[in-house]
């Protein structure tokens, strides 16, 4: 920091250098704070605060009472974990529209495992959960990684095996609360510090993707992939391990989020979660992360998640009648798309501008 | 290009014969065959009937999703127009409005909701795929939003039996009459026009298609249009059918109707794909479900068939040229030296 007081001699004749040093000169506290206020995220975050803000002054119980700041927590979590899944594997530019078909599965798999086999610890069902999750998603990570064919049509594909399987096994079965140990459920309801666990369990799956999306050379690889698939295969990126782990993670997080779906509502049909993967693919959308791959974070996919399902919750308390709720979500995803655009284009005509004026 | 150039090189008969077209319907055949001579009742009089009734939304909507996905966009939003469609004609009947009045409406509010679409897709030129997700949650809510969770069923029999009705005494229903109008409507667009001809280029190319005259947005627009137009009339068609105008009918039938398009050999990527294939794809579906509808199995294995049959067909298509590349590697590595350097000077010629 200390030598920045001799750079402006320097770069006095260069205003758009100038205009580029600037940031390097503030404080690295203030350059954070600088680069969070500007993200696209930060856009979600404030129109969500807005969400919450206008519906608690309508009702002050919205926010205030324990029950619904409960809910406000804990409603998002299956989205969430699903949004963080498809935003990793949508950045690598590929597409999982199978989640919701492994969540009904892995829904069902928990109460089915608690039933025939009784006495097994909860969290071998949870890691069971898990795995069946990774599993299937690995399916379909072979599939795309060395069938080389396209994503969205492979999980349209499993989307109905998987459904399928879940339907031919559970028929009009249907797990109740009393088949699963009171243990199990009353994760959907503890919390910790006033925030619910099943949430906890959600925010820690995302610091961790987040992280490792943001610094590490894997994650970093994902963007790579994203951005240029053929580019990354001559820089010798080992595309097919990245895509089978990216399958492999959203798969995971889906069967979590099927643990956590049977732990939060308690019965289990085999219609769990059906149509769920768009309101995914919507989040990730809605949080800034380009369809096309290569941009956005996971942050933004949680921040999309949290928005879509609260947005639903706000409604009908600013007084619009719930069946009005997916029209506004729907308008909310195009002008997201449409925000994304109009951004998209300005930074390219600052970047024209700056490279025609050095 | 290297690709059409390959697939000619090859002998007409050996073209016509190993196209993804043929296979589905060399399946289709065969299933058919099956079932008449294993399944009970499926050579019955009623059969058919409810074949054709249960696909006939499917099959209308897949000829303008074929033509959308051979540019190489997608339509998501599809199943919603149904039900946008479903409603309106359902809350104008209710107020009193003649039923072919209210289905006109229906069609011009399924052609703004394409022309919405197109509009951002092709002019504003974002992203199909993200447009119409969030098209496919607006126009659901704007359908749930106009009728509430209540269903409108007070429909005229009058109607409703025209939905139902069969030509003559033959167990062909009326409905196949305007599909078979739009299937001689969609092959001539595609197959043996310039605006179908600009539509393969599209997906092959769409900078290639620009250059050499094709009006990319105005072609893709007016796909979006139709496939809005055929989706409302679609629901029209499902509404008398079941006499039931509800906010939620034909959930989730976009995917339904993606799945067919691309078992009868439309590649995701664009740029090829046939109509007759497609109705083959639609029909296979069809006679599949039915087939183990009156075997007694429960319907719900259709499901893994479908999701089956798709990645078996995508996965075929590129094994067989990944086998096709490793043969052309070996051929190529084959020949004598001079030979090469011959075929070299050859390219470099040209």
């Amino acid at each position: 920091m200390s030598d920045t007081s001799m750079r402006p001699d320097k770069t006095e004749s260069h205003p758009e250098l100038e205009r580029l040093i600037e940031p390097s000169r503030q404080t690295p506290l203030r350059r954070g704070l600088m680069t969070v206020v500007r993200s696209r995220e930060f856009s979600i975050l404030l129109v969500l605060l807005a969400v919450i803000a206008a519906a608690t002054v309508k009702t002050p119980s919205f926010l205030f009472s324990s029950n619904s700041w409960r809910d406000l927590l804990l409603t998002p979590s299956i989205l969430l974990l699903l949004a963080v899944g498809q935003a990793v594997v949508i950045i690598t530019r590929n597409v999982d529209l199978s989640v919701g078909s492994i969540l009904g599965l892995t829904a069902y798999l928990t109460g089915r495992l608690f039933i025939d086999v009784p006495g097994l610890p909860i969290i071998a069902v949870m890691v069971a959960g898990i795995l069946v999750g990774v599993l299937l998603g690995l399916v379909n990570g072979v599939l795309v990684a060395f069938g080389k064919v396209p994503a969205l049509v492979i999980t349209l594909g499993t989307l109905y095996i998987y459904r399928g399987i879940v339907l031919t096994w559970a028929g009009s079965n249907r797990i109740n609360a009393d088949d699963m140990p009171a243990g199990f459920l009353r994760l959907g309801t503890k919390s910790l510090l006033s925030v619910p666990v099943l949430t906890v369990i959600a925010l820690v799956v995302l610091v961790i993707v987040g992280y490792y999306l943001h610094t590490a050379r894997g994650g970093r690889e994902m963007y790579a992939i994203g951005s240029d698939p053929d580019a990354a295969v001559l820089y010798g990126l080992n595309v097919r391990r990245r895509l089978l782990f990216a399958f492999a993670l959203s798969g995971g997080l889906a069967g979590l989020a099927g643990v956590v779906y049977a732990a939060r509502y308690g019965t289990v049909s085999s219609g769990a979660g059906t149509g769920i993967e768009l309101q995914a693919v919507a989040a990730v959308v809605i949080g800034g992360v380009a369809i096309f791959g290569g941009s956005g974070t996971v942050w933004g996919a949680a921040l999309g998640a949290i928005l879509l399902v609260t947005i639903n919750r706000a409604l009908p308390i600013l007084g619009i009648p719930d069946f009005w709720q997916r029209a506004v979500v729907g308008a909310l995803i195009i002008s997201a798309i449409v925000l994304d655009r109009v951004l998209a284009a300005r930074q390219a005509r600052k970047l024209t501008e700056a490279r025609d004026e050095s | 290009m290297t690709r059409t150039y390959s697939e000619h090189s090859q002998p007409l008969w050996r073209r016509l014969l190993l196209t993804r077209e043929t296979a589905v319907i060399a399946l289709l055949v065969a299933v058919v065959l099956y079932s008449l001579s294993n399944v009970p009742n499926f050579d019955g009089p009623l059969t058919l009937t409810f074949l054709l009734l249960d696909v006939a939304p499917i099959l209308l909507i897949a000829l303008p999703m074929t033509a959308v996905i051979v540019t190489g966009e997608i339509d998501l939003s599809v199943a919603s127009v149904v039900g946008l469609s479903s409603v309106l004609v359902g809350v104008l009947h209710q107020d009193g409005m003649p039923i072919p009045l209210a289905a006109v409406v229906a069609l011009l509010a399924g052609a703004l909701c394409g022309a919405f679409n197109g509009f951002l897709v092709a002019y504003v030129g974002l992203p199909s795929l993200a447009v119409t997700i969030g098209t496919l949650a607006l126009f659901r809510g704007l359908a749930v939003g106009l009728l509430g969770t209540t269903a409108v069923t007070d429909f005229t029999e009058r109607w409703t039996d025209l939905a139902k009705q069969n030509i003559g005494d033959s167990g062909v229903p009326l409905i196949v009459l305007p599909i078979l109008a739009l299937v001689l409507v969609f092959v001539l667009l595609l197959q043996f026009s310039s605006f179908g001809r600009g539509v393969y280029d599209i997906g092959l190319n769409s900078e290639a298609a620009h250059f050499t005259g094709v009006n990319v947005e105005r072609t893709k627009f007016l796909l979006f249009v139709l496939t809005g137009v055929v989706s409302a009339f679609a629901g029209i068609f499902y509404t008398l059918r079941f006499g039931s105008a509800r906010g939620d009918n034909a959930t989730g039938l976009e995917l339904q109707v993606i799945a067919a398009v691309l078992l009868g050999g439309v590649s995701i990527f664009g740029g090829r794909g046939k109509i007759h294939g497609v109705i083959a794809g639609v029909l296979l579906i069809g006679v599949i479900s039915s087939a183990l509808r009156l075997e007694g199995v429960t319907v719900n294995v259709i499901n893994i068939i479908i999701g089956l049959l798709l990645v078996a067909s995508v996965m075929s298509t590129s094994l067989l040229s990944g086998i096709a590349n490793a043969t052309a590697r070996w051929n190529r590595r084959a020949p004598s030296p001079q030979h090469a350097s011959a075929v070299g000077a050859g390219t470099q010629g040209r």
